[in-house]
Parts: structure tokens; sequence; C-alpha cells
């Protein structure tokens, strides 16, 4: 068994999950603003009056007789993602790439009938996949299709750009790349690999799956040193616009880039995940303090994010 | 990171703890409340024997017995005398058990049983006002003895004490003067003390007391001298002066009342046996302050079914506990965040192997049914409901099937809450589809691990026995719980977690 003493994990300025929902979350997010962050749907809307771009929603399906009109609708696409509006963790969410005759391609490649897709939309409604078991209604959104520069390090999944952002401030980001293990998702707990992303040039740093480092993509086999994330600033002040949206002062904002749109917000959350500090190889707590000491806070998300680029990186 | 508001936070949760200890500890002391459970406690059991013959003439017989001896509590009294009317009488200052009987013929035997904790702190209470002398009227040349007497002790002494001390001291055969030997005689000894007190202004009376001795029949009391001091009476042992009453003696009478009379009998005697026994500590505290003002917490007040019922409540803050330790301190994942503790509530009852046994079986056969029901499409609540109804199938097969087989364990399965199971089948079999088998034995183990431990700890027999007589402990558990929703150190399951960050420190 191999252990790390809290001595030194205080060096590194480690945010443990006791702190994080002491310090930070019970302080600084607010209890109301939590159903904006826990219904995908209330945050497509929240964050469009601020100009923060989502992909496209397709449909809402919120009663059981709704599902027939999906199927009308989803003859003519191509490809679409189906998620609970009160889903976490990856749970539920069906990603459509493209059709085969009149069945439908998953991710994985797989190919399901439409009965299997009112099924699941079934199931979605019944609050299978909410959080507290409560009936949810289903989102149909547009696929995202990534930016071929991010998508071939990415095995069958979308990569995303988790962001925590504190008061308005970028503090740190990873990239998350989808693997075989993950089923195409970019969930770091369901396998998915984790890059830490250095927040002053959006350059990947170290990578990790299932907590362990890495060097290459376990799929694809390619190297994750030497990433580069385009438009790196734009993203950073997307995800600092996500602040005035909702209110909460700890969040983590995933973004995507698709290769039409460029940067759209996927979800946001309001607990994000420790293991962003191990692909970084940087604990979380120097830059939080930096920002909780700051005597006058900077008012714009473009100020917030250039502040953040310049101080954080070595912290 | 500490910011000022938490500061009443602590305050208010160290005031919990400590009242809850200082609580418990006070009817510790107060109530004898053990601390364990086995702890046991001396009690004399010490039965008086009358005997008399009966002369065809109604009878009542009346003994005197102990009221407030000092050093004891006196826990129980009976009388065991069959055809007898029988009833213990207070009258200013004495107490006597009477018995009576219209028709007595023959040889008669009554008996008085009580029984008595030694407790140094027992204490008569004082009189309301102090006690009279009562001036005798001597007989020359007595007259002349007993002034010269006390005048003699009056000079050597300065108290009531020493001046009865003195007295006695005089009174003895090798110090005895001539004075003295007018007066003494053997047979009217401690009288003749008495008298001379009361003469010198000391209220003074006699007590008897019983030496107590293991196993010991057909002892006799012995007599003792008792002075006013103007607070209290004092006893004195009439031979040589010793102040106090040793601990293996019980001042069976005390005033001067009589010790047995008997009205319509003959040869009356009395004769006393004795047996050092031993009760539980915890029992005799519920005996001794039975309807108590400081038994207020105590549940021995309620009935005894809802009495079983508290015991198992109360049980219930231990595996609370374990469970936001287990899950804040140590970082084990459960499935469902209270699912262990009512599954250990339910291994209480069942002990822990057969618990075991019937939980998986029931578990694992409701898996293998969940699979067909997820292939059926069905509504979540619907799901639900036909799982719960599906639990409560296997919990009566297993039953009938154990009970058949010859073991009784078959039927601990009905313990289990079929509700809490029927949602463990449904989260796991649902963890079981998304995250795999693995996140299914993970959360699963860690769910069984907690129960078990919260088990053990329910079931301490200590356990059960502090959290249901002294449930004021109850606002340490909960101050312990606050404490730990404010801890932000690490889980001892991150420390493995974040190992890979040992290359960058
Ligand atoms: N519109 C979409 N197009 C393509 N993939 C998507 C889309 N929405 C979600 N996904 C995939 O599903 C994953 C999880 O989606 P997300 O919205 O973050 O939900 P969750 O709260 O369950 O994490 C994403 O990382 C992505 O890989
Ligand atoms: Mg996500």
């Amino acid at each position: 068994m191999d252990w790390i003493s809290p001595r030194a994990l205080n060096r590194l300025g480690m945010l443990n999950m006791n702190r994080r929902n002491v310090d930070y979350i019970a302080r600084y997010n607010e209890r109301s603003s939590y159903p904006l962050v826990d219904n995908k749907l209330k945050t497509k809307l929240a964050v469009a009056e601020y100009g923060v771009k989502t992909p496209q929603l397709l449909q809402v399906v919120k009663q059981q007789h709704e599902i027939s009109r999906f199927r009308d609708m989803a003859e003519g696409l191509a490809g679409f993602a189906i998620k609970p509006a009160k889903g976490s963790g990856g749970k539920g969410i069906t990603v459509i790439t493209g059709r085969d005759g009149d069945d439908y391609v998953k991710a994985s490649g797989a190919r399901v009938g439409a009965s299997v897709l009112e099924r699941h939309l079934t199931n979605i409604l019944a609050g299978l996949y909410s959080l507290a078991g409560t009936p949810d209604v289903a989102i149909v959104e547009s696929l995202v299709e990534s930016a071929p520069s991010l998508a071939r390090y990415s095995h069958q999944g979308v990569p995303d750009i988790r962001i925590v952002v504190f008061q308005g401030y970028p503090v740190m980001a990873m990239l998350r790349l989808a693997t075989t293990d993950s089923d195409g998702k970019a969930n770091l707990h369901q396998g998915a690999v984790g890059v830490g992303l250095d927040i002053g040039t959006g350059r990947s740093l170290n990578a990790v799956q299932f907590n362990r480092p890495i060097t290459l993509h376990p799929d694809t086999g390619l190297a994750l040193e030497n990433i580069n994330i385009d438009d790196w600033e734009e993203m950073l002040e997307m995800a600092s616009r996500c602040y005035e949206a909702t209110g909460l002062g700890y969040m983590g904002v995933d973004l995507v880039v698709d290769s039409n749109e460029g940067p759209l917000l996927l979800e946001l959350n309001a607990r994000p995940g420790l293991a962003i500090q191990m692909a970084n190889g940087r604990g979380l707590l120097p830059r939080l303090r930096a920002v909780e000491s700051l005597k006058r806070p900077h008012f714009t998300p473009g100020e917030r994010a250039n502040y953040a680029m310049k101080t954080f990186a070595s912290l | 990171m500490t910011s000022p508001s938490r500061l009443p936070f602590y305050i208010a949760v160290f005031l919990l703890i400590t009242a809850g200890i200082s609580l418990a500890v006070w009817r510790h002391i107060e109530l004898g409340i053990p601390w364990l459970t086995g702890e046991q406690r001396p009690v004399w059991m010490v039965e008086a024997r009358v005997d008399f013959d009966g002369s065809n003439e109604p009878v009542v017989a009346s003994l005197n017995v102990p009221e407030q001896p000092p050093g004891f509590r006196i826990l129980t009294e009976q009388a065991a005398s069959p055809g007898y009317g029988f009833s213990i009488i207070d009258k200013a200052g004495s107490r006597r058990a009477e018995w009576t009987k219209r028709e007595v013929v023959g040889p008669q035997t009554l008996y008085f049983k009580a029984q008595f904790i030694p407790d140094p702190n027992a204490e008569p209470a004082p009189p309301a006002q102090p006690p009279k002398t009562k001036r005798l009227f001597w007989e020359e040349p007595q007259a002349t003895a007993v002034r010269e007497i006390l005048a003699q002790a009056e000079a050597r002494s300065s108290t009531p004490e020493s001046m009865t001390r003195e007295l006695i001291q005089l009174m003895q055969p090798d110090t005895r003067v001539q004075n003295t030997t007018l007066l003494v005689s053997e047979a009217n000894y401690l009288q003749l003390l008495v008298n001379m007190l009361n003469h010198s202004g000391i209220p003074a009376r006699t007590a008897d007391g019983l030496k107590l001795e293991d196993a010991r029949r057909r002892q006799q009391l012995t007599p003792f001298l008792q002075i006013y001091n103007g607070e209290r009476w004092l006893t004195l042992n009439p031979k040589t002066a010793a102040q106090g009453v040793p601990e293996d003696l019980i001042l069976w009478r005390q005033g001067s009342e009589s010790l047995l009379d008997v009205v319509g009998g003959d040869n009356s005697e009395i004769s006393f046996s004795m047996l050092r026994q031993t009760v539980p500590a915890l029992q005799l505290a519920a005996m001794q302050f039975d309807g108590d003002g400081l038994s207020f917490l105590s549940f021995y007040e309620l009935p005894i079914e809802e009495q079983s019922m508290f015991r198992m409540l109360l049980l219930l803050p231990l595996g609370a506990l374990v469970v936001a330790f287990m899950r804040i301190v140590i970082g084990i994942r459960t499935s469902g965040t209270f699912m262990p503790v009512l599954i250990a509530v339910a291994f209480v009852q069942t002990t822990l192997v057969p618990g075991l046994v019937a939980f998986l079986s029931v578990v694992a056969i409701g898996l293998a049914m969940r699979g067909y029901l997820s292939s059926l499409n069905l509504l979540l609540v619907s799901r639900i409901s036909a799982l719960i109804i599906l639990v409560i199938f296997i919990t009566a097969g297993l039953s009938i099937f154990g009970y058949q087989m010859g073991f009784n364990t078959g039927m601990t399965v009905t313990f289990f809450p079929m509700v809490i199971i029927a949602w463990t089948i449904e989260r796991m079999s649902i963890l079981w589809e998304e995250e795999g088998g693995q996140e299914v034995l993970v959360q699963g183990s860690g769910s069984l691990f907690v129960a078990i431990c919260a088990y053990l700890l329910m079931s301490a027999p200590l356990a059960g026995h502090l959290t249901f007589n002294f449930p004021e402990l109850h606002f340490a558990i909960l101050g312990l719980i606050l404490l730990m929703g404010q801890y932000t150190g690490y889980k001892l399951s991150e420390l493995r977690r974040f190992t890979p960050m040992k290359v960058y420190d």
C-alpha cells in the first residue's frame, strides 16, 4: 500500500473533499442557485442571456405522450444527444452519432432501434437518472462535433474542457478525453483521461486515468504532452461569464469545442470533483486563497480571465 | 481559515458534550447507576424472628423496625406470618411492625425481613426540636454519689461528648471509686448511665445494634448509648466510650421505645439471622429511586414494551455516529447514506452470521430478478413496487425453506426492512449496468463493512447499557457528529487516492 502523508498534501495545497464541501461549496454556493445547475435545461436558458452558447436544443420531452413526437423529429436527424435534465456523472446520456437504415448508431458504434431510445426516454421521465429519483424531463440537443485537432485524442466521444471557476475567476482547467472504458463519455470516474491544462497558455501538463498518471492515450496511443487549446483566453472568459449567470461562487464549467460553432457550454457543476488537481499536478488551495485575499475583485469576465492567466499559472 | 462566526458553534458543541457527560456523571453519583453492565453491590438481608406462645387470646405483637439506621439504606421490607394481619405503623420517631390475630394457641413464629444497602452517606434526619431531659429523683445515699460522680466528670470535660466519655470512664470496674460501686450493678449499668446523663442535662437514650456477619443465625442485639450533642444523636459504645457506629453494625432500634411488645402471648423472644447478598447495581438503582425526582431521565418508568422499543431507538445514534465517521474521516463509500445503519439494526435482531447470510441471499436473488424486470421496460415507480413485492416473496420463501430445512435462521430474514432492501437492489442493479460490477462490489462491501462496524458497536452490551441508562450521553454523540460535520481534514482514503501527487512534492 502506498500512502502520501497529510503534510505533503498540505504543502502541495491539495483541496480535499471535506474542505471543499465545508469551506467552499457550503460557503460560496447559494442553495437557491443549485436547481439552475442541477437542471441542464435551466442552465441552457440562464447562460444564454449572458452570451454563453450551448448546443442547440432540439426537443424537450416532458411527458410520456410526447415521446411519439420525438420519433418523428429524430427521423430526420443524423446525430443528437439525449440527456436527463437532472442527470449527473454521465448517467443516462445517449449520444447518437449517425444512422444505419432505421437504426441509430451510438458513439460506441453500437446500433440501436428507435424503441430502445423510446424506452430510454421513458426511464428518464420516471426519474431513473435524476439526483433524487424525482421525475425528470429529457433534453434532445444537437450533436457536438468536436474540432478535429482535439477529436483525434479522444476515443469515440467529445473531449470536453473542465474549468473550475471560483468567484468568477477561472482557477484551474483540464481536458477530458473519452476512452473505451468511459464509453464515449468524458467523465473521469468512468475512466476518461484527464489532461491538466496550463491556465496561462492552454497547453497540456500531465495526464491521469483512474487517478493514475499516464503519458499516452490508452486507446489512441497518442502522446498527451503537446496538446494546445486554441482560443484559450476566449474560453476562460466564457467560463468566467457563467459566474454572472448563476451566482455560484465555486463551480465547474464544462466546455466543448464544436468544429462549426466554436466553444460551447455543455454543463455546469456545483460540486466539481477534485481529480483536476492530479491532472495538473498542483493543488487548488493556493489559487483559491489568492482569490479570497484579493482586496479589489475585478468586475468583468475579461479582466478576471486575464488576471487568472497572468497570476495562477505560477501558483 | 476558520472564520470568527464558527466560535459560537464550537462553544455550543463543547457545551453539548460537557452537558451530556456531566449529567451522566452526576446521575452515576447521585443515583448509583453503574457505568458497567455487570456491576454488583452488596446487600444485607436481615431476618427478625419473633417467637411466643399463644394463650387463646387476641394477640398484638409489635416489633420496633429500623427507620433510617445510620450507614444503611432500606431497600425492601416484608413480613411472613400466615394468618396474621400485618401493617407497619409510623408513629412520631418510631416505626413498628404490628401483627394481629384473634385466636392464637400454641407456639407462634413471626418473621420480618428487610434488605439493607450499605451507604456511608445515609443518616437519620436530626430531630425537629431538641429532645428534653428528664431529671430523676434519687434517694440518698445514691443522690450524693451521683452528684459527686457527675461533678467529677464535669470538671474534666467541656462538651457533652467528652462529659459522656469521662462518665463512662469513671463507671468502669477498674476505675471505680466507692461512690460508683454504690450505684452500679451489671444489670442496670446502661440505664443508670442514661439516667445520670439526663440528670446532668445531656439528653441520652439507648439503642440496639445488630452486628452484621455473613450467614449468622440466632443473633441478639447489642445495646448502645446515644446522646444528643445539640445538633444530632451520637452513638457511643457504653463500655469503651468509642464514638460512632461501626461499619458492620446496623442500629435496629433507636429511641426510647421498646424493641418488642407482645400482648396476649407469653415467653416472647426475638432473634436475628442475616445473609450477605449481591444484586446488580443497576437493579438496585432502579429500585431505590423509583419515582425519585432525579430519575426523570429514566426509561424504566415506561411500560416494558415501550422500553424495549426505546432500547433499539437509542442505539441508532451510535450507528449514525459510525456512518458519519466512516464516511467523513475514513472515506468509505456506501450505497445510500444510512442504509448501513438500518441493516445494522436488523443484524442486532438477527445476530450477525444468520443476518448476513439472509441479507446476502435476498439481495442476490433480488438482483437476479431485477435483471428480468429491467428488460420489461417498466416505469420507475412500478418497478420499485414490483421489487418490493418480489422481496417479500423472497423473504417468505427463504423463511419457509429455512424452517423446513430445520434451522430457524430462515425466519430472521423478516427483520430486514423490505423497502430498504428493494431500494438497495434497485441502486445496485443500476450501478451494475452503468459502472460495472466492480463499483457494485466496492459500494456493496463498503456498505456491509460499515453496517458490520455499526452492528458490532450497537450490539456491545456496554453500548446498550450506556445509551439506555444514560440517555443524556446522546448529547455528547450529537456534539461529536456536529464536530465531524466541520472536519475539513483529509480522509484516510484520500491519502491513498492522492498518492500520485508524491512526484510533485
Ligand atoms: N450534445 C452532445 N454531443 C455530443 N456528446 C455529448 C453531448 N452532450 C453530452 N455529450 C457527452 O456526454 C458527456 C456527459 O455530458 P454532460 O452534459 O457533461 O452530462 P453529465 O452531467 O452527466 O456529466 C460529455 O462529456 C460528452 O462526452
Ligand atoms: Mg459532465
